[in-house]
């Protein structure tokens, strides 16, 4: 950081007049390396093209004589089947371009909270490896070996079949969770340590006032109440959009402030009770403008709320797992990478275990991570699409799987989805870069 | 450089695919010396392999009969279990020859490929739990449904509930036995898929006479093999093989009784059997291709009572397929 301070010296004069004396020897045409190098880069460039051009000259006489259309009018025709989770609205008499924007959507979003949870999850792994806590290290190197040495696609099947499936009741007997249930169990456990009855009557009374849970949690997936936007809602998301903006700018003057004077400033708990109370401020202000949309059961299923059903649980559970055995790894590698005298200097200091990790280990550590850490949400992205096999609904399943099906449109289709997934990952990778760009600027002192 | 790679990625899939459309079926499979079945994996009744890891089945025994009848020897096939998202392209791009798997003959289905019979006409319907006293399939709204993808199945599902104005919940898996699997871990209420295969998949269940099939049959589901477009000979053989069933059990010849049938005088079995006419040379076979079937496969009533019928765990009566004669709607042209 404090590079700028040094002198610079001027350059060298001498240098710059030292060659340029003696004619270079002469060389015939196709000896001259550059020529030559030019000449075969053409030829095996001309060679693909060409061969690109038969095949796919090929492949569109032999389909047209068999009777397979091409192009991508069929984007527009009717689908004709349901699908159980979309993020945005869809019926069977939509049309397969809006299959596509359903798959493409959920795929997006297994894989973006999937590269959340496992970034959070890999790094407190990686960091608990390297404890100086026996139990604590020994545990997570055994997650990490047990984890990360199992295929994936068992992983997915293990959590689908035996435990979400398994151990999850019918929908008739859904678990309640929420305040109602924990009152319920307290009265319940005031009668069992044999206390006096009118306590154990206080909280199943309040537990009454509640009414029903608010959760439910089936083989059907977790119920959730949804939440109602009446009117005056805009100004409870302009709060939190509001509380967002002023906690990025607390934060700005925080870190300036402490650069200046040393002071710290805690901004995770001033930010924390500006992005909860503001909104919350504001709903009261307005007499509750957002109302919840409480689920019940009727017939088969809960009727009403909203549904994360459980293929969704359990490719996302799968996937953070997994990753975040290699994201520990990684994040492992880069922290035994940091010199020792970093953190020798760090507890010389007087700063405790968190706060070093935090202020000076992590901060080094991701120069080393972030390039690695890239392909692990490369991976966790593709691998999203083994959530077919448990009926995920996501691109691969839907638009690669069903829509390929019915309509036969294969190079279309396969085109079309590895061009998706190749520009997630671009932009993934774009991102990365980035940031690691950021890190980068990062100098040892 | 990346986008040169994918152009000759993508190509060299369609290089592939353009390998196929050769019309030289036959010879094809003469030369190989054997026969490439596209067919189910593990449905029993129509296509899954017995404990010996012998394929047996319906739709089976119609490539054994395409085998016989080629080199007089039904075992000369190749099977290649294909689930219902992939069973297509392996028959587009021709890795096999045909495709005997359970698969409805649909119009948009027939634009691309050669339907050649009904090797048996079924309907879709739904299983669920006794437990759940349900009645009608009427009495289905609000259910979770769990099915096969890339199958009509899905789409009946859809117009069926649409029309009755009911909701529902559809889990879509890429093979039976997982949609199975899921059914019985209570992921949904209801299993739908053709009427065959719920008594087939019911078998398999841990406690069949916990389920129970609803009277409602919601389509029509005539089941058949195919054959890619542009081979007339090949889409010939295969849709005569299954007459030559259906012919041969109408005039009652079996594998039991066809020593005794070849002296008959009767000139319909005379024909059949290759004594008088050159019909089986007209379609690039030899005289007596319907011999060679009878004997070693089995006639329609034999093949149908082994696999699905009465004779098997299946116990599927045999309903709208018996033979027109009967009463049912199995009816085959006439050799001659």
């Amino acid at each position: 950081m404090d590079q700028g301070r040094h002198p610079v010296r001027p350059a060298d004069p001498v240098s710059e007049t030292a060659t340029g004396l003696r004619a270079p020897p002469r060389v015939a045409l196709y000896n001259n390396p550059k020529v030559r190098s030019a000449f075969y880069q053409i030829v095996v460039l001309v060679v693909l093209v060409a061969c690109a051009y038969a095949f796919v000259v090929n492949a569109r006489a032999n389909l047209a004589a068999q009777g397979f259309g091409s192009g991508f009018g069929f984007l527009g025709n009717t689908a004709g089947f349901g699908i159980n989770q979309t993020l945005i609205a869809y019926s069977e008499t939509d049309s397969y371009g809006r299959v596509f924007l359903v798959g493409l959507l959920n795929t997006l979003l297994v894989a973006g909270i999937g590269i959340v949870l496992a970034t959070i999850l890999g790094f407190i792994i990686g960091i608990a490896r390297l404890s100086p806590n026996w139990l604590v290290a020994r545990l997570a190197g055994g997650y990490v070996e047990l984890i990360r040495n199992l295929p994936l696609l068992f992983q997915i099947l293990f959590w689908y079949l035996a435990v979400l499936l398994g151990a999850l009741p019918g929908p008739r007997d859904s678990i309640g969770l929420g305040l109602q249930p924990i009152l319920a169990r307290l009265a319940g456990a005031t009668r069992w340590l044999g206390l006096p009855d009118a306590v154990a009557q206080w909280w199943q009374g309040l537990a009454d006032w509640i009414g029903p849970p608010e959760l439910y949690l089936s083989n059907r997936g977790l119920i959730l109440p949804r939440p109602v936007f009446g009117e005056g809602s805009e100004f409870v998301v302009a709060a939190l959009a509001l509380a967002i903006l002023a906690t990025i700018a607390l934060r700005l003057w925080a870190r300036r402030r402490r650069d200046a004077t040393g002071r710290p400033f805690p901004v995770g708990w001033a930010g924390f009770g500006l992005i909860v109370g503001l909104p919350l401020a504001t709903l009261v202000v307005l007499g509750a403008p957002i109302s919840l949309e409480q689920p019940v059961l009727r017939g088969f299923n809960f009727v009403g709320g909203v549904r994360v059903i459980p293929e969704f649980v359990a490719l996302l559970i799968a996937l953070v797992t997994y990753t975040a055995a290699f994201i520990a790894e990684v994040v492992r590698a880069g922290i035994m990478a940091i010199p020792r005298g970093q953190s020798e200097a760090a507890q010389a200091l007087g700063l405790q275990r968190g706060a070093m990790l935090r202020l000076i280990i992590v901060p080094q550590a991701l120069r080393v991570i972030v390039p690695p850490l890239t392909n692990q949400y490369l991976n966790l992205t593709k691998n999203s699409s083994l959530g077919v096999a448990i009926g995920y609904p996501d691109l691969f399943a839907l638009f690669a799987g069903t829509v390929l099906n019915q309509t036969h449109q294969a190079i279309e289709i396969i085109a079309i989805t590895m061009a998706v997934y190749l520009l997630i990952s671009l932009v993934t990778s774009l991102l990365m870069n980035l940031y690691n760009a950021r890190t980068r600027r990062l100098v040892e002192r | 450089m990346k986008r040169a790679t994918l152009t000759l990625g993508l190509a060299f899939g369609l290089g592939l695919v353009a390998d196929a459309a050769s019309a030289q079926t036959l010879k094809t499979v003469k030369d190989r010396g054997s026969l490439i079945c596209g067919v189910g994996q593990g449905l029993p009744g129509f296509s899954s392999p017995d404990d010996k890891g012998a394929w047996t089945g319906l739709d089976v025994d119609l490539c054994r009969g395409i085998a016989a009848a080629i080199f007089n020897d039904p075992n000369k096939v190749k099977y290649t279990p294909l689930s219902a998202k992939d069973r297509f392209e392996p028959l587009k791009s021709g890795e096999i020859d045909v495709l005997a798997r359970n698969t409805t003959w649909t119009l948009s289905r027939d634009a691309l490929f050669n339907f050649t019979a009904v090797n048996y006409y079924d309907g879709q319907g739904f299983m669920v739990r006794k437990a759940l006293k349900v009645n009608s399939a009427l009495e289905l709204n609000g259910a979770s449904i769990c099915t096969q993808t890339g199958t009509t199945t899905e789409l009946n599902l859809g117009d069926y509930f649409r029309a009755n104005n009911m909701r529902y919940e559809v889990i879509a898996f890429a093979t039976a036995d997982e949609t199975v699997k899921a059914y019985e871990s209570g992921r949904c209420d209801v299993l739908t898929t053709d009427v065959s295969q719920l008594y087939a998949e019911k078998l398999k269940l841990t406690n069949a006479n916990d389920h129970v099939i609803l009277p409602e049959i919601i389509s029509k589901e005539p089941l058949g093999p195919l054959v890619r477009h542009g081979d007339d000979q090949w889409f010939d053989i295969v849709k005569w093989v299954h007459f030559a069933m259906l012919n041969a059990e109408e005039l009652g010849v079996t594998s039991k009784n066809i020593d005794e049938a070849l002296k008959s005088n009767l000139p319909e079995i005379r024909r059949l059997l290759g004594i008088e006419g050159n019909f089986g040379e007209q379609i690039g076979l030899t005289k007596d291709w319907v011999v060679r079937i009878v004997r070693h496969v089995g006639n329609y009533a034999e093949v149908f009572d082994r696999n699905v019928g009465t004779g098997s765990r299946l116990g599927i009566s045999r309903g709208i397929n018996r033979l027109w004669t009967k009463g049912g709607i199995q009816y085959a042209p006439p050799i001659r």
